[in-house]
């Protein structure tokens, strides 16, 4: 199932991410998503996310779909070239895993094997580009594909706290015009900020999911206000989760700010994408208190 | 070395409007210029009425030097709505941050070929990537000015305006973002099509 089809019937999208582990070892990871996040409508598996090297993002993939999982094969630019993500996107929509995001992908230098080489052939514009062709039947070379091309819902992000909001918006439209379907956010905090972006954003016309995470506790928002792109938690949040500590680690004061969030912003935006970074077990009780 | 090739007569004629004042540069030892045609298309220019003056000169790429060179040339500057600019990257480069508010062209496409460099001054950097992009990005350099060499338009790294890979460097796309949009130009990037870097340049340079 591509989910498109759910956007275009109106349905309200949620989806959620996990990582693979540095490791051969999924039956950990498959159970989990399959007891909290079967409730959702499919399961982002990221790459090589922060630039650490994890197990293989379409074997996960493959694994989760075998559980009866939908899973979103996330794709970034900067391990591979325009051929190996070609061939990668073909051996994916042949596993039938048709949901793709189409990511530019953080540094080598970010992660865990800073002297990698970063490969950045193509970007998130080029790589969207990329699998429209190969739905038109074609490879980037021109090249015709043999038998039926590929069908994907064509998965992008934009940042729309960034301080360079402008500079997203550009970009959006870049990728909306190399045939992103969807697109899903950085994490927003600031509801009133996200609902300014959308006011921007709806020009193009593209379902947006809301991005959100579940802030833990005081320490992590004020380490995310200070290394992550594009997340902003504002201080008043950072002091209720600080007001009682026991609370904020049973995950009582996280969900409920999740939920806040997600209620503020619900009106302006076709779905909801959840970054739980472990908390998957909170989820189910996430959607609920949201009411979704 | 470097060669620089001139871009195609239409693709230069798309990027640039209104008068247009020409700089050459013949530059350092270490570059190869396309006179001959840079000549043709410049007559053709010229015998069509919109060129408010040409100026040839070399190392146009150190700005101290050129300032004081393009004095006498002011008022036809002035009177350009264009300056297109015949030269390696790192020329274009230069003119366009010395004219903030002026449409800077490149004509040329820069190529590295083995051998010597040439005078790179500090503040600018030319990789010689085969297909020059600062016809799209106000004259800053996408392969240089940013961490990723992204053509297509700002990653989601940035944080404060600064890139995410260094962050005492201020992100490329940040900066031709603002150029763009205080040009009133912002239209030429998003509009563009995707942009596929070339990386058989050598083909190009021997074809
Ligand atoms: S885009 Fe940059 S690297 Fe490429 S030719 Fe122009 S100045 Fe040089
Ligand atoms: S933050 Fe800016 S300069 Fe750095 S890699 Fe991203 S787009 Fe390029």
């Amino acid at each position: 199932m591509r989910i498109t089809e759910l956007f275009d019937n109106g349905e309200f999208v949620v989806t959620a991410e996990v990582g693979p582990p540095k490791g051969i070892h999924l039956g950990h990871l498959v159970e989990e998503a399959k007891e909290h996040l079967s409730g959702i409508t499919a399961v982002n598996v990221t790459d090589n996310q922060s630039s650490v090297m994890r197990t293989s993002t379409l074997a996960t993939c493959a694994m989760m779909k075998q559980a009866g999982l939908t899973p979103i094969y996330q794709a970034t630019c900067r391990d591979r070239n325009r051929l190996a993500l070609q061939s990668d996107l073909l051996g994916a929509a042949a596993l039938g895993i048709e949901n793709i995001l189409c990511l530019t992908g953080d540094h080598t230098k970010m992660g865990d094997h800073p002297g990698a080489k970063p490969v950045f052939d193509l970007d998130s514009v080029s790589l969207l580009y990329t699998a429209s062709q190969l739905e038109k039947g074609y490879d980037l070379a021109g090249n015709e594909l043999v038998g039926e091309p590929p069908k994907f819902a064509k998965g992008a992000v934009v940042s729309p706290i960034s301080d360079s909001v402008d500079a997203q918006l550009a970009k959006m439209e870049r990728k909306v015009m190399a045939g992103a379907d969807y697109f899903q956010t950085q994490a927003v905090f600031e509801s009133e900020k996200f609902i300014e972006f959308m006011e921007r954003a709806k020009q193009f016309g593209k379902p947006v999911q809301l991005g959100v995470i579940i802030p833990k506790n005081a320490g992590m928002c004020k380490f995310m206000n200070r290394n992550v792109a594009g997340v902003h938690v504002p201080q008043y949040m950072i002091d209720e989760l600080a007001a009682d500590k026991e609370r904020a680690k049973a995950g009582i004061t996280g969900v409920e700010i999740a939920a806040r969030i997600i209620k503020e912003c619900r009106p302006y935006c076709q779905g909801l994408h959840i970054m739980a970074l472990g908390w998957e077990a909170k989820v189910p009780e996430l959607m609920k208190l949201a009411g979704l | 070395m470097l060669i620089t090739e001139l871009k195609a007569n239409e693709v230069i004629r798309a990027a640039i409007s209104g008068k247009v004042f020409v700089l050459n540069c013949h530059g350092c030892r270490e570059i190869r210029f396309p006179e001959h045609e840079a000549d043709a298309f410049q007559a053709e220019l010229t015998a069509e009425g919109i060129v408010t003056g040409i100026f040839t000169t070399e190392y146009i790429c150190n700005d101290e030097n050129l300032s004081v060179i393009l004095q006498p040339h002011a008022a036809a500057i002035q009177a350009a709505d264009t300056i297109l600019v015949f030269s390696c990257g790192v020329g274009v480069q230069t003119v366009a941050a010395m004219y903030p508010g002026k449409r800077v062209v490149a004509a040329c496409d820069t190529y590295a070929l083995p051998g010597f460099q040439g005078v790179t001054p500090l503040e600018h950097d030319c990789k010689q990537c085969g297909e020059c992009y600062l016809n799209l990005t106000g004259g800053i350099c996408p392969i240089t000015a940013c961490s990723k060499s992204l053509v297509n338009g700002q990653c989601g790294g940035a944080k404060n305006g600064m890139c995410e890979v260094d962050p005492s460097m201020e992100c490329g796309w940040e900066r031709i973002q603002k150029k763009l949009t205080a040009l009133g130009r912002l239209d030429v990037l998003t509009k563009a099509p995707v942009q596929l870097r070339n990386y058989a340049t050598d083909d190009l340079v021997n074809k």
